[in-house]
């Protein structure tokens, strides 16, 4: 066991996956000689060379397109959008090839597209977004979304491994974040959620880095009394259902923190799905802590009441305990 | 390069089957739409017969000939036309989504220029691999105004992969001419900005586009890059089913049809007496008998189970 920031465990987890296969290559802008917009990459340059370390031109639609081309030839590309607000530029390979390739050619399509997400760094409205949901509504893609450095190394490698397209989701305020990785980096399993924190009076289910606030959130409400359960999701898809499911039987109330703007949001489709399911065991109605229906505000001060946080959910959670307790 | 005759079959066989094609959609037979390549069928052919076993092709919407002329099964195609089990992407994909990488057919693409930086995906495969292999993408003259057109070839042309890039440039995206809607005249010019050789060829001649291919690829193979070849023709059908070819009048269709290219294959087989009656009969014939027997191959077939319809989408 060692301690690593999210950047090393990221790093560590491309290196060991090159060392171990040859086909696994990385695609992206900035990602030799700078290593990275985030540092993700450094070294690997030198260590791998710029054949298997392709720094390319500013055409996120095209490397992409490209990564697919060269998994469909045998190799297991990896590919950095510097910025997931970039993705909107790559969306058509990802949904229309990548996406259908199984489904309609029989085909694998080992492809990882690595991307930083999220607000909390000031980066104002176009480099500050979580897109995750609308990955969501695409048959087709996994879609992992890591809250720790463990996690993120462990569910990268599986990424690499696996013959599905996956979107796998950085959030930069994880990044600079520490946390014990143990010495072999072992590969997390894909539709496995991780209960952070056992609670029996609430549930709270969250992914990337509203884990963390959630958890601040669980120990704040710990000190008034009220006990909850943290949920982290680790990928949208494949979603564990049953472990949600089996949380909210004890717990009675769901709250799903999401990061991103609240309709059409991936919280939405996970409450509707829970709801289907066990329904009866609810006390009150499934409740979403998310951005509100605004573009993300650069100002630091607007950015702090725009994104969800953990002063936030206690507030939602004793509203929800209050009414429906 | 094949067998003349072998040729003037494939040919022939792409003509049959879109021609069945438009007549089984105009009878409701077929549902849903296509886009039919007749007029077209001498640069599917000429470019295919020019590639080797191991190279691989990414077609465009408009993709049965292409298909045909790598050597596709007819049969395997109109099951998939008619929705069936034993169709290509067993009745997943449609007309606009057909692949057999037992050929090297990597798949045509519904989305304009989409196949484009897949191949050149796959040429950087092939030379990270060091195989001797090449991709080469149809496309159309509207797929050259795509984004995805201008990063691929800059891609490609940057790191100097073994990729063909083929403009099928028959005047028309649907319904706008190339000249409504590319700030230059032509496509091959738009080689220049990527750093590769831009040819222009007659389309119709297949001896001219196996030529150009042939040279390019020699020129991929030498790790000299990529080359845009574009083929003039003409699609002589319209754009998909219910298109009412309002766009462009009939006599520049009837000009167009004199320079049909399957007449002119014939009359360049004449010219070097390797052409008599009895081979253009045999040669009809024989194309005539597989598209009677793939429809009868898609009818027999079973449509998909609808058990297994939710089934496939991830490994």
């Amino acid at each position: 066991m060692k301690t690593l920031t999210t950047v090393e465990a990221l790093r560590a987890a491309l290196w060991h996956e090159m060392r171990r296969d040859r086909r696994v290559i990385l695609l992206g802008e900035d990602i030799g000689v700078y290593g990275g917009a985030f540092g993700v990459t450094r070294g690997l340059l030198d260590e791998f060379g710029p054949e298997r370390v392709i720094n390319t031109p500013i055409s996120e639609m095209s490397f992409t397109g490209a990564a697919i081309g060269a998994a469909l030839a045998g190799l297991r590309p990896v590919v950095e959008i510097m910025f997931m607000d970039f993705i909107t530029l790559a969306m058509d390979p990802l949904v229309n090839w990548a996406a259908k390739l199984r489904y309609v050619y029989d085909r694998a399509c080992p492809l990882v597209v690595r991307t930083p997400a999220g607000g909390g760094r000031g980066y104002g409205p176009t480099h500050s977004q979580c897109f995750e949901s609308w990955f969501f509504h695409v048959p087709g893609l996994w879609i992992a979304v890591p809250s720790t450095p463990a996690d993120a190394a462990g569910l990268l490698r599986t990424a690499i491994r696996t013959e599905n397209p996956v979107l796998f989701v950085e959030h930069k305020r994880l990044y600079g974040r520490k946390g014990g990785v143990s010495d072999r980096l072992p590969p997390v399993p894909f539709g496995s959620a991780r209960i952070v924190r056992k609670g029996k009076d609430l549930t709270l289910a969250a992914w990337s880095w509203m884990v963390a606030e959630a958890e601040e959130a669980a120990q704040r409400l710990a000190e008034e009394g009220i006990e909850a359960e943290v949920l982290d999701l680790r990928t949208l898809v494949p979603l564990d259902l049953e472990r949600l499911a089996e949380s909210v039987r004890r717990t009675h109330r769901l709250m799903i923190v999401e990061e991103g703007v609240r309709s059409g949001g991936a919280a939405a489709e996970v409450a509707a799905r829970v709801g289907e399911s066990v329904f009866e065991y609810l006390d009150a109605p499934i409740q979403r802590v998310t951005t509100p229906e605004i573009p993300i505000p650069a100002s630091p001060s607007l950015e702090r009441a725009a994104i969800p946080n953990s002063e936030r959910i206690v507030r939602e959670a004793f509203r929800l305990m209050r009414e429906f307790s | 390069m094949r067998s003349r005759r072998e040729l003037y079959l494939r040919l022939w066989l792409i003509r049959l089957f879109e021609q069945k094609v438009e007549n089984l959609f105009a009878k409701g037979v077929l549902h849903g739409t296509t886009h039919t390549a007749i007029g077209q069928e001498a640069a599917a052919v000429g470019a295919c017969s020019a590639l080797g076993p191991r190279d691989v092709v990414l077609s465009t919407h408009r993709g049965h000939g292409h298909l045909i002329a790598r050597g596709g099964d007819p049969c395997r195609m109109m099951a998939e036309l008619f929705g069936r089990e034993t169709g290509y992407s067993r009745g997943r994909g449609g007309s606009q989504m057909m692949a057999d990488p037992s050929i090297g057919f990597w798949g045509s693409n519904g989305i304009t220029g989409g196949g484009l930086p897949i191949a050149v995906g796959a040429a950087l495969a092939f030379r990270l691999r060091k195989e001797r292999r090449v991709a080469l993408c149809f496309f159309g003259d509207g797929a050259a105004n795509q984004g995805m057109f201008h990063e691929s070839l800059n891609m490609a042309g940057l790191w100097k992969l073994p990729v063909l890039f083929l403009c099928e440039n028959n005047g028309y995206a649907m319904s706008t001419p190339t000249a409504a809607a590319s700030a230059v005249p032509a496509i091959a010019v738009k080689a220049a900005a990527y750093g590769m050789p831009g040819v222009t060829v007659d389309g119709n001649d297949l001896f001219a586009v196996f030529r150009a291919v042939s040279e390019a690829r020699r020129r991929a193979l030498r790790g000299e890059g990529p080359t845009l070849i574009e083929c003039r023709t003409y699609r002589l059908s319209g754009h998909s089913r219910g298109d009412p070819r309002s766009y462009r009048t009939r006599a520049e269709e009837a000009a167009w049809r004199r320079r049909d290219p399957l007449r002119r294959f014939r009359a360049e087989l004449k010219r070097q007496g390797e052409w008599d009656e009895a081979t253009e009969r045999a040669v009809r014939r024989e194309a005539a008998r597989r598209i009677a027997e793939a429809i009868r191959y898609a009818r027999r077939s079973p449509f998909p189970d609808h058990e297994a319809m939710e089934k496939g989408v991830f490994a």
